[in-house]
């Protein structure tokens, strides 16, 4: 004892003190643990928590709308949308540059899809304006280069925009990240392209025309940017820069084509007029109600898609309840619901017998009995939803059996498949073996002495069962019912097939929004409430029943 | 030890697999006897002539696009060429998940030197549809339940008249071709059927005069449905794909008959997707010049009684493969079949599939 208790810390055989030696022992094993269960963590970790969370955030994502629009929405923000009128000329030019990159990025219809999902008509008006957007900066091309040749040499533009002096890098930078944001990827390599300080200052709107399409052409079709003509677009900034320009104190590459430019413009064209322009291709962009529900969804973040999945929507004016006629997914919440609960109670009454003669009949009938439990259980699901649809269709096996028998007239043959009814059957009949076996193992477990003693002891056969041996098997009713209700809430492929109208559960318009309508938003935020719910659910199964009372096996 | 080795040498055949495989493409179709009649009609031959390719087939379309949609966020395109309807097609392009392409350089002309744009026409619904066939939406009907002393149906508003024909019909479970029917039949003139449907008065037109025959419905999701529920008798009259009935009557021998009325023509096509390596695109270009060439799609008509996309191929229209009947009777354009007909808005559900949708299920689910 009095060896251990010297001066100063206990020591290790090596010399460094025990604590810390004993620390340095666990640690590694405490690594050599998570080493162990690395490759389930990780399967777990990408396979099932990363698409959860990735879900999670889709429900709430909506950068698409500031990503195509970044000048535009920003522009847009000080426009009133309560005073009924279109927003002014410059949201429209703002709205002709983002559209004009968007649309040689391919991204605008993109865009369209996402705001149709708020306001119809929105996908065909962004397809139809982005394949008319050359023809404004076309028509003052023609004019130029019909006055000179040299509009239309990409080395020219090139010269031109870079200048002699002082260039600035910052706005390729800024050009970059939106073409980024558009394209969704990484674009690295070089631009090979800065304009010079004194034109961005002369023509600002063409800089920006120009930057984009020179980051557009380096980067995406990894051309020379010298080397290639111009869009249409630069011209429609040349035109409206010219409208204003001072060039009296410009001495740089191409003064004199431009001062020529200048005087061309101002005989020959008309000045620019944004808002006339996007009115000629379709006069919905002057619909304040789309401008509003663009100012309504530039956000980088909704809860759009959460409101729609209970039946709200965000409008410009707030939060409302959908029409009357449009209310779908609270109704279907609650059938799910419903029908997940009698699934799990059908099959409480069914497999509860079942397992009760499974774990005490003799150890051979046992087996026999466990295979015809087990056999469909084996069986493809798709295999017995449709032999379900034999059975229990007008013309099915039941039904011709019951006419046969005289019970039901051949005219008036139950209908028994394609709503609840049908699913309940079919699902019950599938999720039967998930509330047998839990059950099973649990009964398995319980003396059969009891029951003998409790009869002893004068309780009746009910009395018995009730008070004695029913409590006993309740771990494994919870255990079942956690098992077949989660399982069925989110079932898609039976109720799909025999759900009929009525019979159709939330997973499958979750299932639509994902492959057919590519709502991918209100498809996560369905997914999360269910989600949600079924979490609110096991908490409430945990504080009233108790989770440690459920026993799997 | 062992296990490097053979990990090696598995890393090492991947890898020579991977250089092989450049002529292996990936085809992604419907499955069933459509994806059978491209195989024989274009597939096999094709690869008669190019012994180095080889073709897989990949059952997705009806997913297709969200699929690619998929594909494309991961950054991992699998798919060499896909068989999508028309609306998928303008779907995928407007996601710029298609590669626009341009018919002159890609598609062989005609016969007689007619340019592919002219001999295909106004099939070219998008900058990315590759046209392949023209199929229609119409209805089957039981012979043997048409009531006594009553003509065969032949107008399309039967199927609202419970009185005259009474019996369980089947509609697709989606508003597209429903509702125009029901405004048709609610008195709408035909032209004017998509100005009443963008309102939101003509889609409650049109509900209300669903509601009629509501009960009556069993509403299908596959096209293999209605087929199925005509040869049960568990329906009088369903709607479903001209060539699932094709086979339900002639291949099967059914008593069902067709009731071609106000059959709407919608289009089947190739797309490309984007962001195919140049080598890939060359050969999937290669197949495709081969595979929608006249004679080619009048070949599949051989299979299946749809349409070819191209003008030129419908003279070239001759008897079914297997069972050598004439197909010109079936196919939906024939004019007897055509006299009455409808064309799929592309433009119009583009924009109204969203929103009428969710009215359309609410109205279900009610």
């Amino acid at each position: 004892m009095s060896d251990t208790t010297q001066n100063g810390p206990m020591l290790a055989a090596d010399g460094t003190p025990l604590k810390r030696s004993l620390n340095r022992a666990l640690r590694r094993q405490k690594l050599r643990a998570l080493m162990l269960i690395a490759p389930l963590l990780i399967f777990v970790l990408v396979t099932f928590i990363a698409p959860i969370a990735d879900m999670l955030f889709r429900s709430v994502e909506n950068q698409i709308v500031s990503d195509t629009l970044p000048t535009a929405t920003e522009v847009l923000e000080d426009w009133d949308h309560t005073t009924g009128t279109p927003p002014g000329e410059e949201v429209y030019e703002a709205l002709y540059y983002d559209l004009y990159l968007a649309a040689e990025a391919r991204a605008h219809t993109r865009l369209g899809t996402r705001l149709n999902y708020e306001y119809t008509g929105v996908s065909s008006l962004f397809r139809s304006t982005g394949r008319g957007l050359e023809d404004l900066g076309e028509e003052y091309q023609d004019i130029l280069e019909d006055a000179d040749d040299s509009w239309g040499e990409g080395a020219f533009w090139y010269e031109l925009m870079t200048g002699t002096g002082d260039t600035d890098a910052s706005l390729v930078r800024e050009h970059r990240a939106r073409l980024q944001a558009l394209e969704n990827a990484r674009l690295t390599g070089d631009v090979g392209f800065a304009p010079s300080v004194e034109i961005m200052e002369l023509l600002p709107q063409t800089t920006f025309a120009y930057t984009d399409f020179a980051v557009f052409t380096a980067l995406m079709d990894e051309d020379v940017v010298a080397e290639e003509d111009p869009w249409e677009g630069v011209y429609a900034g040349l035109a409206q820069d010219l409208q204003t320009a001072d060039l009296s104190g410009y001495d740089g590459p191409g003064a004199e084509a431009l001062v020529a430019a200048q005087q061309t413009l101002a005989e020959q064209a008309e000045p620019i007029n944004y808002t006339a322009f996007f009115e000629s291709e379709d006069e919905d962009w002057l619909n304040p109600d789309i401008w509003a529900t663009i100012q309504t969804y530039s956000s980088n973040y909704t809860g759009g898609y959460f409101l729609n999945a209970v039946d709200m929507q965000l409008t410009p004016d707030g939060i409302e309840m959908r029409p009357d006629g449009q209310r779908l997914y609270m109704v279907l919440f609650q059938r799910t619901l419903f029908m997940s609960l009698t699934i799990t109670l059908s099959c409480i009454l069914l497999g509860y017998p079942v397992a009760w003669l499974l774990a005490n009949l003799p150890a051979s009938k046992a087996n026999l009995l466990m295979i015809l439990v087990l056999l469909p259980f084996w069986t493809s699901l798709l295999v017995r939803t449709s032999a379900w649809k034999v059975m229990l269709q007008q013309q099915g096996v039941i039904n011709d059996v019951l006419v046969w028998l005289g019970l039901v007239d051949d005219a008036a043959r139950l209908v028994m498949i394609n709503n609840q009814f049908g699913t309940i059957v079919a699902m019950t009949h599938i999720l039967l073996p998930f509330m047998i076996l839990p059950l099973y193992s649990v009964m398995q477990g319980i003396p059969p002495s009891y029951l003998r003693a409790a009869k002893s002891l004068g309780a009746t056969n009910w009395t018995a069962f009730w008070r004695v041996y029913f409590p006993q098997s309740v771990p494994g009713i919870g255990a079942g019912s956690i098992l077949v209700f989660i399982l069925a809430i989110g079932y898609y492929i039976t109720p799909e097939i025999v759900g009929g109208r009525t019979g159709t559960f939330i997973s499958n318009r979750i299932a639509y929004h994902i492959s057919s309508s590519l709502n991918w938003g209100l498809a996560a935020a369905l997914g999360a409430i269910l989600l949600a719910v079924v979490l609110l659910l096991y908490w409430a199964y945990d504080r009233i029943v108790g989770i440690d009372n459920v026993k799997l096996g | 030890m062992k296990l490097t080795q053979s990990f090696l040498a598995g890393t090492a055949l991947a890898l020579v697999a991977g250089t092989v495989s450049a002529q292996d493409m990936t085809f992604v179709s419907w499955g069933g006897a459509y994806q059978m009649s491209q195989q024989k009609a274009y597939v096999e031959p094709y690869v008669e002539a190019n012994p180095d390719v080889s073709v897989t087939w990949d059952e997705s379309s009806a997913e297709a696009v969200a699929r690619l949609r998929a594909m494309n966020e991961a950054g991992n395109i699998t798919w060499d060429l896909v068989d999508v309807v028309a609306a998928d097609a303008i779907r995928l392009c407007d996601e710029g998940l298609a590669m626009e392409y341009d018919p002159e350089d890609m598609l062989a002309p005609a016969d007689d030197g007619t340019s592919a744009e002219d001999d295909f026409g106004d099939m070219i619904v998008s900058d990315c549809f590759i046209p392949q066939i023209a199929y229609s939406t119409t209805f089957g009907y039981r012979t043997d339940m048409v009531p006594e002393g009553v003509d065969a149906p032949s107008d399309i508003c039967s199927i609202f008249d419970l009185e005259t024909y009474p019996g369980r019909r089947s509609l697709e479970r989606r508003p597209i071709n429903n509702m125009e029917w029901a405004l048709y039949c609610d008195g709408v003139a035909k032209d004017e059927i998509y100005d009443v449907l963008a309102t939101p008065e003509g889609q409650d037109q049109a509900l209300a005069k669903l509601d009629t025959i509501k009960d009556d419905v069993i509403w299908w999701s596959a096209g293999a449905d209605t087929p199925q529920l005509l040869a049960d008798g568990e329906i009088f009259m369903g709607s479903t794909y001209n060539g699932r009935l094709f086979s339900v009557i002639v291949e099967q021998e059914q008593p069902v008959a067709m009731m071609w009325d106000m059959q709407v023509f919608d289009l089947d096509g190739w797309i490309i997707p984007t962001g195919l390596s140049d080598e890939k695109l060359e050969a999937v270009k290669d197949f495709v010049y081969f595979a929608t060439d006249t004679q080619r799609l009048a070949d599949q008509a051989a299979y299946i009684s749809y349409g070819p996309a191209r003008e030129s191929s419908a003279p070239l229209v001759g008897e079914h493969a297997e069972l050598g009947i004439d197909m010109a009777p079936h196919m939906p354009t024939n004019p007897e079949n055509a006299e009455n007909t409808l064309l799929y808005n592309y433009e119009f559900w583009a924009d109204y599939r969203d929103d009428i949708d969710a009215k359309f299920q609410a109205w279900l689910a009610q």
